[in-house]
């Protein structure tokens, strides 16, 4: 009888030991597990190949938390800005039309280099470096000056 | 369409900029030579005897232009007298009325000018023949403005150089010295109170409460030289400067037409003109603030439209605000709000739209934005919810973790029982 | 088979260590049972939590980045991109708090049993030193969020070292890396809480352990007064040691349940040119401290209040320190014991500060 209730005893505490050290290791080892966005601030993401990229386009990258806007000009360059506008924070568009970015909410313009040229934005758009390494662009915050 | 209008504003400003690269030497140093062997500048300063505005700074005095180009008479001799001779040309103080022509005769020739600021305009004189000042200049009316009221006659800035009386921040402090003395103005029959008014509107309190030059002041609206009260059918366009797509959405809706036939003012009509108050919600609709129920009445359609605006913009408010409620809360207990955050700013994106879009006065047009938006933010409130559902489960896990830690230490203590019996 | 495989496992050790005297130290260690015996698992307790922090903090350690522009960006990061981040910064943070609670249990009960007394005033001088460290520890890990509070309450209690005469403003220079709370003071706190003080914290506490061992259990005198055969012992190995691990189960259990319904929050980003938010206050075992010398008056006499508040308690921590060399004994025929008097005092005005900071606002 007592030696059924130990083994009996010992099985629980053997089952209850491995249970806990799962709960223990599973978020250990999730927690290792590297997450989604590799690391909390972001300082340069892939925004696919430069060859998929048509020329006079632009299109939205997702920098962390920053929608920056991706721009290739008719001349083939690649550019990148903070893509919220600096009037009340709409999110700008590349018009090919006019080669200007442009912000649909009041009409703001802002030339090639980011510049506001026309319409309620009070400053420019901060610029992002973009490079091209082997065929793949790679947005980048620009590296603070000295 | 890129008018000329529309980039005038930003022409002005990049114009100014580079009057302070190119032009940088006239106004960057503030101790000047003083014009060598000019005999009136160096009598005068020696007598103390100078007008009450005299600064040395003036930009015409740093280029050569000393007294005599104003006042005639010969600057080479040191005797007063002989200075001011007949047949020197002296004309002492220069009258009111001359003035104009005095400062035209180098300021509308534009090869004269070309050698000082090449990228001035030489039109100021013209244009200010057509101003009311102007006009008035000319019957004689010597109360009037001219050039020196608002440039002063001795101490001339650039207008990009901040002492300048004419800079942006400083221009409604120029204007009001005659525009707000109601004694002074008793004569013309126009209000004194514009410039309250302006202090008090959203334009007035960037530009004089946080000296946002980009905010305009009275010449942006009114015109610099040619200073006229904008007319009803100027008036879309001089607000349109800046607010490029209400102005357009007003033109093409179908309150245009009638507004001008009934010569009404068209932004300023709700808006007001010197007060410009900053924009809610509730001017559309027809509760408290309205500013449709200036016009309409009760079982109009547009009274309809007016209610069916306004209750689009509040429920995409209504939406956004408790999506942003909830991305707080999952903030707070820390999960990841960054795809609520894009999407939550995106339905803040259809609001700013659809509030421009109120100038179309088209509920259709305004609810489709409106319904974006709120599509937008309730895909953010379900995203919100599913995170903060998420944190939920955590105590699922929790419960989990708590049955293999009850068991352990159920079957510890069993285990401790029967040891200490031994 | 498996008897076989462990003792000739034993046999091959013990060949290289002689483990037998271990063994038999082992078997015969033993721990009286009595009534007062509850305080024998509050160190055990602090000691659990500490291999909990050093666990935690060791896996916070794969993600955060100290410095001011990554280190409230990477603890967000850690709350809501990594998996079960959540869980393991808020149970670090919870055992940090319990940490603190246990170690001030610990040192009162023993404070109040007597036990620090001859032949054990090198254990507690080295108990009392590890309860500065982990509050030293407290103090670094606070910052390391780089949040709006914790920025305004280092620049405080750094402030409150500059106070003391001579050596005040140099050690203040030190303890921020230059003369205000910056990225420098981050970098810093960060190699105190990650590597100085755990290092040092370790040396001691090995030290503290070894002496308890060496020593055996305080036993309180009115059990010690009691003839041997009404005292009771249990064996340390297994019956004490299985007791424990109950013990801490519970413990952990509890962090877990803090940690998922009470998570550590994340703050407002610090941001050293904004004027201090209200409500900065320390993390609350200091709060007895900071309230104290909020009461004192700018000036006493002709020495500065804040300096009076700071040799206030620098002569308290050494005359702690020391109380095993000057404790009162009591006078037979006394019913209180004085020593009970100043334990009292000590406990009830660390109380009553700690719940004017609390309840009276800190302004």
């Amino acid at each position: 009888m007592a030696e059924t209730r130990r083994k009996f005893l010992n099985v629980l505490i053997g089952g209850a030991l491995l249970g806990w050290l799962g709960s223990v290791l599973y978020p250990v080892l999730s927690f290792l597990r590297p997450p989604r966005l590799a690391e909390a601030n972001v300082n340069s993401v892939k925004a696919g190949l430069a060859s998929d990229f048509a020329v006079n386009s632009g299109q939205i990258v997702k920098f962390g938390r920053t929608p920056v806007m991706l721009i290739r000009t008719d001349t083939g360059e690649f550019r990148a800005f903070e893509a919220t506008c600096t009037h009340l924070d709409c999110i700008v568009q590349y018009r090919s039309d006019l080669k200007h970015l442009w912000c649909a909410c009041h009409n703001g313009h802002y030339d090639l280099q980011g510049r506001n040229i026309s319409g309620p934005p009070p400053r420019p758009l901060a610029p992002f470096t973009v490079n091209v390494v082997n065929d793949e662009i790679i947005v980048s915050k620009p590296q603070p000056v000295g | 369409m890129m008018t000329a209008l529309r980039y005038g504003y930003r022409a002005l400003c990049w114009g100014a900029a580079w009057c302070l690269c190119l032009g940088g030497g006239a106004f960057a140093q503030d101790a000047p030579p003083m014009p060598e062997g000019d005999q009136c500048v160096a009598c005068h300063l020696d007598l103390e005897e100078l007008p009450e505005d005299f600064q040395t700074y003036d930009v015409h005095l740093k280029q050569g232009l000393s007294c005599v180009g104003c006042h005639g008479g010969d600057a080479t001799t040191d005797d007063m007298d002989e200075a001011k001779a007949p047949g020197t040309g002296f004309v002492g103080v220069p009258a009111r009325t001359d003035t104009p022509r005095l400062c035209g005769a180098c300021h509308s020739n534009p090869s004269f000018m070309h050698d000082f600021q090449p990228r001035i305009h030489t039109d100021q004189v013209e244009q200010y023949f057509i101003s009311v000042h102007g006009q008035k200049l000319k019957e004689g009316d010597l109360k009037v403005a001219e050039c020196t009221s608002c440039h002063t006659a001795h101490a001339i800035l650039p207008a990009a150089d901040a002492r300048s009386t004419v800079y942006p921040l400083n221009v409604p402090a120029t204007c009001k010295t005659c525009h707000g003395d109601a004694a002074y103005m008793a004569d013309y029959g126009i209000r004194t109170s514009q410039f309250d008014a302006f202090a008090e509107s959203v334009h007035g309190k960037a530009l004089l409460e946080e000296h946002d030059v980009g905010a305009p002041a009275c010449n942006d609206c009114h015109g610099n030289h040619g200073a006229l009260p904008p007319g009803v059918a100027s008036l879309n366009q001089v607000c349109g400067t800046c607010h490029v797509n209400n102005a357009q959405y007003f033109a093409e809706s179908a309150m245009a037409e009638p507004f001008e036939d009934i010569e009404l003012h068209a932004c300023i009509e709700c808006h007001g003109a010197h007060d410009v108050r900053k924009t809610f919600d509730a001017m559309t609709g027809v509760g408290e603030g309205s500013v449709c129920l200036d016009c309409h009445d009760e079982g109009e359609d547009a009274y309809e439209a007016a209610q069916e605006i306004y209750a689009h913009l509040a429920g995409l408010v209504a939406a956004y605000d408790s999506a942003a409620a909830q991305q707080r809360e999952v903030v707070r207990v820390g999960m990841d709000d960054m795809d609520i955050a894009y999407l939550l700013k995106d339905a803040h994106q259809s609001l700013i739209q659809a509030r421009t879009l109120v100038h179309t006065f088209d509920p259709e047009k305004v609810g489709a934005r409106t319904d974006e938006g709120v599509a937008k933010a309730r895909e953010a409130l379900a995203l919100s919810l599913a995170q903060i559902k998420e944190f939920g489960t955590r105590r699922i896990g929790f419960g989990l973790a708590t049955l293999f830690i009850t068991l352990l230490a159920i079957g510890l203590y069993l285990k401790i029982r029967e040891i200490d019996k031994r | 088979m498996a008897a076989r495989a462990r003792s000739k496992l034993y046999a091959w050790l013990h060949e290289r260590f002689d483990l037998d005297p271990l063994l038999t130290y082992m078997r015969h260690k033993r721990v009286p049972v009595h009534r007062q015996m509850v305080w024998y698992y509050l160190g055990g307790v602090t000691l659990f939590l500490f291999a909990v922090q050093i666990f935690t903090g060791i896996l916070l350690l794969f993600y955060y980045q100290p410095g001011v522009d990554s280190g409230h960006e990477s603890v967000r990061f850690i709350m809501d991109q990594v998996s079960f981040g959540w869980l393991f910064r808020s149970v670090h943070s919870w055992a940090a708090n319990l940490m603190v609670f246990f170690a001030f249990l610990h040192m009162f009960s023993t404070f109040f049993t007597r036990a620090y007394r001859k032949p054990r005033e090198l254990t507690w001088m080295s108990g009392f030193v590890l309860l500065l460290l982990v509050m030293g520890l407290g103090f670094s890990g606070y910052l390391l969020p780089w949040d709006e509070l914790a920025f305004f309450a280092t620049k405080v209690g750094t402030d409150i070292v500059g106070v003391v005469p001579l050596v005040g403003e140099p050690l203040k220079e030190l303890l921020r890396g230059g003369p205000d709370v910056s990225g420098a003071t981050l970098s810093r706190f960060y190699a105190f809480h990650v590597a100085l003080l755990p290092a040092i914290f370790t040396i001691i506490l090995v030290l503290h352990l070894l002496f308890v061992q060496r020593q055996g259990m305080h036993v309180p005198e009115a059990v010690a007064k009691l003839p041997p055969s009404e005292r009771k012992e249990i064996p340390f190995f297994p019956n004490f040691l299985l007791k424990d691990a109950l013990l801490w189960l519970v413990v952990l259990n509890v962090l877990l349940y803090l940690a998922v319904f009470w998570p550590a929050e994340v703050g407002l980003k610090a941001d050293p040119f904004s004027p201090a938010p209200e409500g900065i206050r320390p993390e609350w075992y200091f709060v007895f401290m900071f309230q104290t010398l909020k009461l004192i008056p700018g000036h006493v006499v002709f020495i500065e209040g804040e300096l009076l508040g700071v040799l206030f308690f620098a002569v308290i921590t050494v005359a702690w320190l020391l109380v095993p060399f000057w404790e009162i004994k009591a006078r037979p025929g006394r019913k209180v014991r004085p020593m009970v008097i100043v334990g009292v005092i000590a406990l009830v005005y660390i109380v009553i500060m700690t719940a004017a900071g609390y309840l009276g606002g800190l302004e």
